[in-house]
């Protein structure tokens, strides 16, 4: 019973507050300066790479 | 060499196997045995006789999409079967005498048949298409062929396997009463075998990709498999009874039992049957509409919160039970905070059209995709809702859950899916197009009708046993018996049935506008690969 109240206790105190400061700095990593021109880039890497595998030397042509 | 240890291991699994099929303690772990050594038998056969051709050139080059064909093939086969159970079991609820008691001793009635149908649409239908959607996704968005040569295959053939252990497991009596995880202990075993192989699989590809950032859609992917690999294993903790026999026990008990079942059973609708079908819409949407994605910072919020909030919301199953109160207020509430990730999820998906609008019109495959995305957005918002606890204590137990759970699995997950095996289907098989628009349109019109159907009579009857269930005289008396509330629901489990029906004459139609495609169309495309007319 102690393990369950100190687990229970330890669950709605720091480790509440740990997992949303980690998801806070999630979504500020989003928001990042610079982001926008991945984002970009992986938004329309769909349209990249249809039929075949890339080539190994394309990765430094981007 | 490797061809060597192969047989070994076939001939020592096809000999257990026979040994278990002859010491088996009751009927389903004997057909599984018997199942298992026909097919470690008849692998061993089939590897003896190649043992020493040429291996054959694998192109890097290419993508391995053989994999991907065989998931497509497997899918459609699966939907049509799980629908048809489907509609057969809402029948049997109306008609009782469709259990047909006297002619199959019980083995067809409903509660044998209806983890096979959960199992055909949830894991045959839905998983076949996760797999081969995922394949197929990640090399594209990775630019790199599959990783782990011929292991897609194992993966293939392996997750189908499991299947067919399992469902003629339910059928012979073989179940661990745990919803959506009814299958005993080997077929257990088997299954984490070939997620583990399927994560090596994926995880692989990604590692070895030629892009420089992973696409959205194979963050919801690997989110799912990962996540399903822990649900499962936790929840299938337990302790066989013999080796030689299917039966097994739990290692959790009571109330902690429970909970860790509906942790499990949670997260398996928001990492199975959302997280994994929310990867083919990032993906199938942008490339049916031809423009990317509406918002991609919105996919990757959408994509960590639904993360963050998912895995707590399973208690809100067990409202008002032995379960502390704490933790079915913790259940509501992150249910409740569910909403805006889902909603945003669906706007992003939706918003993908903002230009392209008047593909709605033209296109009936977006038309499934949108629809789809629009059920997702619906059934996301009846779920909070049903969670908070004075709802629940109206819906919990009757029809309209049942209800809710189909506008998602039909509208959202049906749908979604039809989508891209209409999308896949020309371009894996070198097709220039799809066989028949009109009756993808016949298709959409059967399904969404069906739907409709379905949700509203559930609605109708839910609430109203419901209220009949709490309904008390002046003097506090219950004014309803059981009994009273089945007789009252009889039209609309009829209603339901027909519902069924017109989604399963959809899948049908499906079928064979896949197959003509496929059969009754020249090859456009001389490779694997399809250059559609875009």
């Amino acid at each position: 019973m102690e393990t369950y109240s100190f687990l229970r206790t330890l669950a709605d105190s720091w480790v509440l507050l740990a997992l949303t400061l980690i998801f806070l700095c999630v979504i500020g990593f989003v928001f990042r300066p610079g982001a926008r021109r991945a984002q970009k880039d992986a938004a329309e890497s769909i349209f990249r790479n249809e039929t075949r595998p890339a080539e190994d030397k394309t990765k430094e042509d981007r | 060499m490797w061809n060597y240890v192969k047989l070994i291991g076939l001939g020592g699994v096809a000999l257990f196997a026979a040994i278990g099929a002859n010491l088996a303690r009751d009927p389903a772990y004997m057909v599984n045995a018997l199942t298992v050594m026909l097919v470690a038998g008849g692998l061993f056969l089939w590897t003896l006789r190649r043992i020493d051709e040429p291996v054959p050139v694998v192109n890097a080059n290419q993508y391995l999409d053989g994999p991907v064909r065989f998931g497509v093939v497997a899918t459609v086969l699966w939907g049509v079967v799980g629908f048809l159970v489907g509609t057969f079991i809402a029948f049997q609820l109306a008609f009782p005498s469709l259990n047909l008691s006297d002619l199959t001793q019980g083995y067809l009635n409903f509660g044998k048949l209806r983890p096979l149908h959960t199992s055909a649409v949830i894991f045959a239908f839905g998983g076949n298409a996760l797999i081969a959607t995922s394949f197929y996704v990640v090399q594209r968005t990775s630019a790199a062929r599959l990783w782990g040569g011929n292991a897609a295959w194992f993966v293939f053939w392996g997750y189908n396997l499991f299947i067919v252990l399992a469902a003629t497991g339910y059928i012979l009596g073989a179940t661990q009463s745990k919803e959506y995880a009814e299958p005993e202990w080997y077929v257990d075993l088997w299954l984490t075998i070939v997620w583990l192989v399927y994560l090596a699989v994926f995880l692989g590809t990604i590692i070895k990709r030629r892009e420089p950032h992973i696409y959205v859609a194979n963050w919801f992917y690997l989110a799912f498999i990962v996540t399903i690999a822990m649900l499962h294993v936790v929840n299938n903790l337990s302790v066989p009874v013999s080796i030689w026999g299917s039966k097994s026990v739990q290692v959790f008990s009571g109330v902690q039992d429970a909970m860790v079942q509906w942790w499990y059973g949670h997260n398996a609708v928001g990492f199975f049957l959302t997280a994994g079908f929310l990867g083919m819409m990032y993906y199938f949407i942008p490339k049916q509409a031809e423009r990317p994605v509406y918002s991609y910072k919105l996919s990757i919020i959408h994509f960590w919160a639904l993360i963050f909030l998912y895995i707590w919301a399973g208690p809100h199953h067990l409202h008002y039970t032995a379960l502390p109160e704490w933790a079915a207020t913790l259940g509501m509430v992150f249910s409740i905070m569910l909403w805006m990730p889902s909603w945003g999820g669906m706007i992003n998906g939706l918003m993908t059209l903002s230009g392209a609008w008047d593909k709605l019109r033209t296109d009936p495959i977006i038309r499934m995709m949108v629809v789809a995305v629009g059920f997702y957005g619906m059934a996301t918002f009846e779920g909070p809702m049903m969670s908070i606890k004075s709802v629940n204590s109206l819906s919990h137990y009757t029809d309209w859950t049942i209800g809710h759970v189909h506008s998602g699995a039909l509208g959202w997950n049906g749908m979604i899916t039809f989508g891209a095996l209409y999308y896949l289907t020309p371009r894996l098989w070198g097709r220039e197009r799809l066989y028949s628009l009109s009756l993808v349109s016949w298709h959409f019109w059967l399904a969404t009708i069906g739907i409709v159907l379905y949700a509203s009579s559930m609605w109708v009857t839910g609430i109203m046993e419901g209220l009949m269930w709490r309904e008390v005289d002046q003097n506090g008396f219950l004014v309803n018996a059981f009994a009273d509330t089945v007789a009252a629901k009889f039209p609309m489990y009829v209603v339901r049935g027909l519902g069924g029906v017109l989604y399963l004459a959809g899948g049908i139609i499906m079928a064979w506008n896949l197959w003509a495609t496929v059969a009754r169309q020249p090859r456009a495309a001389a490779a694997t690969i399809a250059v559609p007319a875009e």
